[in-house]
């Protein structure tokens, strides 16, 4: 026994070391998962101050553009108003699953971004007090932005598209051709759609859109453009470079978007299990 | 010793304010930042209390963390480089450490050069290798090690040179 204890003593510093080593892989394993990184992550109260009120004086700085991306917002949103004919819609014929009765939408801005990592996540200005939810979708008037991760009460870190973590169904524009997003730390302009049927008719070109497959996006949000494509290994399905229509190393306000009926849905497939 | 408690707390809050709320911010070519806030490492009194130094370390570390979401690969990286410190330095300075009268503002260039370098490019061969996390993109990992560290290196040498004239 009085051996063990001298051991513990005389190596203290070395034990301390590994102790706090092992603590530390512990936590980054942690990040690597859904929902886990509860302790350490920046949607707390002290870095969500402090990257807020650091955000208050930057954002300033970008009136102009963000003045911009809200007028051309608005010009496509009038011109989509002024071109339907509202006369002549058939009450029978709208579509009951139509964006504005299922979903809801909160604005939020972005108080801290990152595009350098491998496993990038931003920070907003809303949680648990504003009605947010773990797993809601995050966009902009562009395009997606990610996915919600960790809250706090006033806070909320995002997964966004730039992390390796990051798996997001998205399908082709044109058909219902579907294949999960991904992204391989190259470039934070472009990600890789991958598992995508040999059989879809893909061109350099084509609009990728996310897919109805999950209750997290709608369906039909923009994502980005193929700008080429190739066969995988097994030369089953395509892997398509995608070039996002966002400028993630940009965003200042996002929308998040909740699925009224994500629940119903989540509750009926636990059922067929 | 109170002095000294006062500098390494401000310096220890203004590095963290600094790194977070700046340099996090350069990306310059993408993905090149400089991590000059191990200086506090670097520059920690030589006459210490090993197992609180540590322990600093990785409250620094893991601070950093806190506010760049990255789990605990800058905490992992810290300790690490707390724990190696004094055979860095004796490396470095030799019989100088053992007396325990090593000023870096006063100390030879080259030798603060050998010491800084050291030290910056195990932290962030660390640091990477684990925010990367995958021993297959190994050639990612040496990249970002290197162009990093370049950057690091010569910020925290400029730091040093600038900040420690004063006194």
């Amino acid at each position: 026994m009085q051996r063990i204890i001298n051991f513990i003593i005389r190596n203290q510093n070395f034990l301390l070391f590994a102790l706090l080593f092992a603590l530390s892989v512990f936590f980054t394993i942690q990040s690597h998962s859904y929902h886990k990184s509860k302790f350490i992550n920046s949607a707390n109260f002290i870095s969500g101050g402090i990257y807020n009120s650091s955000n208050s004086i930057s954002q300033y700085f970008g009136l102009k553009e963000e003045n911009q991306v809200l007028l051309e917002e608005n010009n496509r949103l009038k011109s989509i108003l002024f071109n339907t004919n509202v006369t002549n819609i058939d009450s029978s014929l709208v579509d009951s699953t139509s964006f504005d009765s299922k979903y809801r939408l909160i604005s939020a801005s972005v108080i801290k971004n990152s595009y350098s990592l491998t496993t990038n996540k931003l920070t907003i200005n809303k949680g648990v007090k504003d009605g947010l939810k773990e797993d809601l979708g995050v966009i902009t008037s562009k395009g997606i932005v990610g996915i919600l991760d960790n809250l706090s009460g006033n806070y909320a870190s995002i997964i966004s598209i730039l992390n390796t973590n990051s798996k997001i169904n998205a399908q082709l524009k044109k058909t219902n051709h579907f294949g999960t997003l991904e992204w391989n730390t190259v470039s934070s302009e472009i990600v890789q759609l991958v598992d995508m049927p040999k059989i879809a008719p893909v061109n350099i070109g084509d609009t990728i859109v996310t897919g109805g497959r999950s209750t997290i996006f709608p369906k039909g949000i923009p994502i980005g453009l193929v700008t080429d494509f190739k066969l995988d290994a097994a030369e089953d399905y395509y892997t398509i470079n995608v070039k996002l229509f966002n400028d993630m190393t940009n965003i200042g306000h996002v929308y998040v978007i909740e699925n009224i009926d994500a629940e119903e849905i989540m509750n009926l497939l636990n059922n067929d299990e | 010793m109170n002095n000294s408690i006062t500098i390494n707390s401000i310096r220890f809050i203004v590095l963290i304010l600094v790194q977070v709320l700046i340099l996090n911010n350069i990306n310059f070519m993408g993905y090149i930042n400089p991590y000059i806030y191990i200086l506090f490492i670097i520059l920690y009194p030589i006459k210490n209390n090993r197992s609180l130094f540590i322990f600093l370390s990785f409250l620094l570390g893991l601070t950093v963390d806190m506010f760049s979401d990255s789990g605990g690969v800058h905490a992992a990286a810290c300790v690490t480089i707390a724990f190696i410190r004094p055979a860095a330095l004796k490396f470095t300075f030799g019989a100088m450490y053992d007396h325990q009268t090593v000023k870096f503002a006063t100390a030879e260039f080259i030798s603060n050069l050998t010491y800084v370098s050291i030290l910056t490019i195990i932290h962030h061969f660390v640091l990477f290798s684990l925010e990367v996390f995958n021993t297959s993109e190994i050639i990612l990992i040496l990249q970002k090690t290197l162009f990093s560290s370049i950057f690091t290196i010569i910020l925290c040498i400029f730091t040093i040179i600038i900040f420690g004239k004063r006194k």
